[in-house]
């Protein structure tokens, strides 16, 4: 079972084409706000992770996710 | 901040088109001459954007029912289909319904958008499972917003995809409902339903069709794709509107399940909302029969379909992936669509504007829908409105 960790490892790899030059990204990175990701790109993330982990991510954890961190711990409860 | 922040992009957006002075979102029809002839915002223009697919607005037989219902009825019900709202034409046009679908049971309601959203939001709740197609109608998604249960979404008409979904579920496969559409409003591309339908026999859940774009125009009795592709048995759930081929407003849901007659009763969308006027009660009936009585109708729809494509595909225009009564011309630039849409308008033909994030991609279409009472003379005036446009400038907006 992948955890915390695992994810926010896996996230980093994601994004880092998706981001905007010159950002650095940390947990604390605002998806939208921060790094510039569509909602498409959102979703594309969201796919990715979903593929790479076999797990299925339901669009309702979405409102609840402003950073990285958000993500990554909304992940490892679905996990669990 | 404040409570119009959040509002400046589509504040922004309206100023610009303000200064272009080009309207094309709530054009205003002044004057409807015909189901396919209207004075739009000053120009006598061919209407190609109206989903008025059978034609049938105008039908007299359908507007003598509609006046005698409003003389004998009234003008409106006052009250939900719950309450008083119930008349003996709603209980007849319901039956007439699951007749014509060869269902058990059928609802119907005020608009199409109440009975999409309101199965939606109803048949799965918290803890049950919605696998929907990416490129559903937005009641759909924010039927099943309301709902609260898990929401997944697959690729558009990917059923590769919806089988991993599906898989990965597990046993939670037994509370999931798979959403679909028929014929997709904004492409007019049709569901792979065999396949989908295949998939949710493997795996279980259940399976509602959103027939609402494609009513009266596929398979031999007209019920939609999912009777053109011979797999009735497998949707549990049939949804659409009258908004549409039957050419007034409401909506309905069919079933074999019987416990939709209970259902009913925990639809939010159905119960606290008045029920439709008796006047479109009665228009919607008649047209049902004509529907059924008239299949050189949905014959005619196809012609026509086949010849405003080809002219499109003719001129270099970028169409929409399969023949269908929808045709829509992909345009990259969103700037270059609004240009185009106000021309078209000079030109002589109203059709949709879809921007982002109403059409499915990051690219702006100019969709046009046909109906079986455009004349051929009628298409090809819509054709040549786009071959004003330059379509060697359509090419290069797509490059």
């Amino acid at each position: 079972m992948p955890d915390y960790n695992d994810f926010l490892e896996r996230i980093f790899v994601i994004l880092k084409p998706f981001a905007k030059k010159g950002v650095i990204l940390n947990e604390n990175s605002e998806l939208v706000t921060e790094l510039g990701l569509t909602s498409l790109q959102v979703m594309e993330l969201i796919e990715q992770i979903e593929d790479h982990f076999d797990m299925s991510i339901p669009l309702n954890i979405l409102p609840d996710i402003r950073t990285v961190h958000d993500l990554a711990t909304q992940l490892e409860k679905l996990s669990g | 901040m404040s409570l119009f922040d959040k509002f400046k992009p589509l504040i922004d957006i309206r100023a610009e088109l303000d200064r272009a002075g080009v309207m094309p979102f709530g054009a205003v029809t002044e004057k409807i001459l015909s189901p396919t002839e209207a004075i739009v915002n000053g120009h006598k223009v061919i209407l190609a954007g109206t989903n008025n697919y059978l034609g049938l607005t105008f039908e007299p037989e359908c507007i003598e029912a509609a006046q005698k219902a409003l003389a004998e009825q009234g003008t409106g019900t006052t009250g939900s289909r719950m309450a008083n709202g119930t008349f003996a034409g709603h209980v007849a046009l319901e039956q007439e319904l699951a007749a014509f679908f060869a269902r058990q049971h059928c609802i119907v309601f005020s608009t199409g958008y109440a009975a999409t959203m309101g199965m939606g939001s109803t048949l799965a709740g918290p803890g049950d499972v919605i696998v929907l197609d990416a490129d559903s109608h937005a009641s759909i998604y924010d039927g099943v917003r309301l709902g609260g249960a898990d929401v997944v979404r697959f690729k558009h008409n990917d059923v590769a995809d919806l089988e991993k979904r599906l898989r990965r579920l597990g046993e939670r496969t037994a509370n999931t409902l798979i959403i679909v559409e028929g014929i997709y409003s904004m492409l007019g591309d049709q569901a792979p339903l065999a396949d989908i339908a295949e998939v949710k026999n493997k795996y279980g859940g259940l399976l509602m069709v959103d027939e609402a774009h494609s009513l009266g125009m596929l398979g031999s009795h007209g019920r939609g794709v999912a009777e053109a592709a011979r797999v009735e048995a497998a949707v549990d759930f049939t949804v659409g509107t009258f908004s549409k081929s039957l050419g007034a407003i409401g909506g309905y849901c069919v079933s074999d399940h019987p416990e939709l007659e209970a259902i009913r009763f925990a639809i939010r969308s159905y119960i606290f909302t008045a029920s439709p006027s008796p006047s479109i009660i009665a228009s919607t009936r008649v047209a049902l029969r004509l529907m059924q009585e008239r299949p050189e109708l949905r014959e005619r729809l196809w012609a026509n379909a086949q010849r405003l494509y080809d002219g499109l595909k003719g001129l270099g225009f970028q169409v929409s992936p399969q023949v269908s009564p929808v045709v829509a011309v992909t345009i990259k630039d969103r700037d270059q669509a609004i240009a185009w849409w106000s021309r078209l308008l000079h030109n002589g033909a109203y059709v949709n504007l879809v921007m982002p994030p109403a059409s499915p991609t990051t690219d702006s279409l100019l969709r046009c829908s046909v109906s079986a009472a455009h004349s051929d003379a009628q298409i090809d005036r819509i054709i040549s409105a786009f071959a004003q446009l330059n379509p060697s400038t359509a090419q290069e907006a797509n490059n």
